[in-house]
């Protein structure tokens, strides 16, 4: 067997067949690259893969290391697990972008240099605004552009960074920056920062995944925030300013979450809160921190995907998304409620289940580190995790009122991805060993302590007792909240208003002007141009142009065409020419 | 199974059962807290047993209506056709 099969690969390359193939050829097909694609991740040597040169650059297609590993295997076992879920869909093109989507996310993680990075990075933005793109109507189409044009921009604040970068480190190999932070390295983090969106640049995911398919925002939730975690981790290990930004966004994300009112929304403000730790523990940089942080990454994917699974379950079944008009399915959806709840105890951290034994690692870091304020802030947003995903959204979304909605568990693929992703939810919970034993650095962490299943406890159901206490504040409002794609949103209408009211006014006076005033002064110097035209250059032309017809007449009268007048003229000549010779040179 | 868990927490019928099951949990787990071992405690507070009880619960009321004063007299929250 090969050393290396690049995953990315198998995915992009695998895109290619998928809108040949029909029915169920098409669905064994569309499962077993994801497969492959695991097997291929399980086989890989640590090592490098691909070095070449390209314009005299130093490329690295593939490096294989620890931490490249377990995303790569997270992203893979996503992949699988999204794809079940999107099993039922007819239409091609979402598959193909989903694959691509992948495939560029795994080509981040193995990219071993700036360059390819940057590629795929691309890559990524544009097939995951596809999944945008393919819900349709003019709600998701505007979305779609918004996030596009984001990432793009990102994209080329990232392009400019890693130039500034390689001119000025010589090389465009990609790895722990060194050097120190320079205009080329902010740059750069900008870049990767907008990815992870940590706040300000957090807008474009709570604006786009609620707009996005509903198996789409699946895929959507998995890939672009944790390739931008797997950057920072192996660019940005230890920069104290990610441990603040991850904190402030840990909190930002549960504070939006209490306002919203769409389910999707919600939970897209909670990818926000939870990447804001394993930003953090990146910024803490101990081993145990990007330990933590690695780890919670690969947890939070699994449990993630699963409250998405959940919500976009409802969403296919109901066709509504907000709480205001949600309510009562839990008579007629059970399982999705089980489901659901399996991902909501996940990502609040309960004892046995998969947030408890990798969030926590994150949290006992920042103390480790003598971190007060940002063990007690992350536990503060670990409360609201629970609040909000734990308790707000199963229980005006399947619970509280009845709206007597029509509903029905979703088609049985859905079902069985949720239990995929549930079940490894719970594995990793109880059984931490296996993820523990792929993260990049030795563990030495034991989450079952009593004190820490004791406390955790505490948080979380005294989080309850409040939730219960305070049910009627929480109870959701029909309306939106301002983030900071206010800025673009309204900056865009005030650009175009600017653009059709003064800049419009001003081209039209311009235009006045040049009517008034330059266009008669135009006409005036044209026409005195075109009377020295005709009475002075013409008349000398003409002037020579009679002369030369003139001499031409004279010149035809000469060639008479007859030969002996030619000849006799010749014979004219050579007689004056021997007598001049004979006369003048005696 | 899954049907009557999740029917138990959903039903009326069940309303007084869940509550009391709900405060006999919240008292076992400040019980519990008191008996631990708590060997290295980093910080002050981490002594205290039943502190995260309250912290939870101080954590919990603080967000809601922190996000929600931010929400209605911060302007934060807008009508839905605020955009359009």
């Amino acid at each position: 067997m090969t050393e290396f099969v690049h995953p990315a690969l198998l995915f992009i390359l695998g895109a290619l067949p998928i809108p040949f193939l029909q029915g169920a050829i098409r669905k064994v097909y569309l499962l077993s690259i994801p497969v492959l694609a695991i097997l291929a991740v399980l086989a890989m040597q640590p090592g490098s893969y691909g070095a070449a040169q390209f314009i005299g650059q130093d490329i690295l297609v593939a490096k294989v290391d620890k931490l490249s590993i377990v995303f790569a295997t997270v992203f893979t076992l996503m992949a699988l697990i999204g794809m079940v879920y999107a099993l039922h869909l007819t239409e091609a093109g979402q598959h193909v972008a989903a694959f691509v989507y992948v495939g560029s996310a795994l080509g981040v993680v193995f990219a071993g240099d700036y360059l390819t990075l940057y590629l795929f990075w691309e890559g990524m933005a544009f097939a995951s605004a596809y999944l945008v793109f393919a819900q349709g109507g003019e709600k998701a189409i505007r979305a779609a552009f918004r996030y596009l044009m984001v990432h793009v921009t990102g994209g080329v604040v990232l392009l400019g960074g890693i130039v500034l970068h390689g001119i000025a480190s010589g090389s465009f190999l990609f790895g722990p920056i060194e050097a120190g932070m320079g205009p080329g390295t902010y740059l750069i983090l900008a870049g990767f920062l907008l990815n992870a969106a940590v706040p300000p640049l957090n807008a474009w995911l709570t604006d786009a995944y609620p707009e996005a398919t509903v198996t789409g925002a699946v895929f959507m939730s998995a890939f672009t925030t944790k390739t931008a975690v797997y950057v920072l981790a192996r660019a940005f290990p230890g920069t104290e300013l990610l441990v603040w930004l991850g904190t402030a966004m840990a909190i930002y994300g549960v504070i939006y979450a209490v306002l919203e009112n769409d389910c999707r929304r919600l939970l897209a403000y909670h990818i926000v809160s939870q990447v804001g730790y394993m930003v953090a523990g990146v910024g803490i940089g101990t081993e145990m921190a990007v330990n933590g942080a690695t780890s919670h990454a690969f947890a939070h994917i699994l449990y993630k995907a699963l409250l998405f699974m959940g919500a976009g379950a409802v969403i296919y079944v109901t066709g509504r998304r907000k709480l205001t008009e949600l309510g009562g399915l839990y008579r007629t959806m059970p399982l999705t409620v089980a489901l659901y709840m399996i991902g909501a105890f996940a990502i609040s951290a309960f004892p046995f289940f998969s947030g408890f034994v990798t969030k926590s690692m994150v949290v006992a870091a920042a103390g480790g580190d003598h971190r007060a304020l940002v063990t007690l802030a992350l536990t503060m947003a670990s409360s609201g995790t629970f609040l909000h995903t734990g308790l707000k959204l199963p229980y005006y979304m399947f619970f509280g009122t009845d709206r007597g909605l029509e509903a029905r568990e979703p088609p049985g693929n859905m079902l069985a991805a949720m239990a995929m992703a549930a079940t490894l939810c719970i594995a990793i919970g109880v059984f931490p060993g296996p993820l523990y034993a792929l993260l990049p650095y030795p563990v030495d962490f034991e989450p079952y302590t009593g004190v820490h299943i004791t406390e955790s406890l505490g948080v979380l159901m005294f989080t309850a007792l409040g939730f219960v206490i305070f049910l009627r504040a929480l109870d959701p409002e029909n309306t939106i909240s301002i983030d900071t794609d206010w800025f673009y949103r309204k900056g865009a209408r005030a650009f175009m208003w600017f653009a059709e009211q003064p800049l419009a006014r001003y081209e039209k006076a311009v235009s006045d002007v040049s009517e008034t005033a330059a266009l008669p002064l135009l006409h005036g110097t044209a026409r005195t141009g075109l009377r020295v035209d005709l009475h002075g250059v013409d008349a000398m032309v003409n002037g020579v142009a009679h002369a030369i017809l003139d001499g031409g007449g004279v010149l035809r009268r000469l060639q008479t065409g007859v030969v002996t007048h030619y000849a006799l003229a010749m014979i004219a000549g050579l007689i004056a020419a021997i007598s001049v010779f004979a006369v003048v040179w005696q | 199974m899954i049907k009557r868990i999740v029917d138990f927490f959903g039903g009326e019928a069940y309303a007084r059962q869940r509550r009391r099951l709900f405060y006999l949990v919240l008292v076992l787990i400040v019980v519990a807290d008191f008996i631990v071992r708590r060997e290295h405690a980093e910080y002050l507070w981490e002594r205290v047993p039943g502190w995260s009880a309250v912290y939870g619960f101080g954590s919990c009321v603080l967000l809601i209506f922190v996000s929600k004063f931010l929400g209605h007299q911060g302007g934060l929250m807008r009508r839905e056709d605020y955009y359009d």
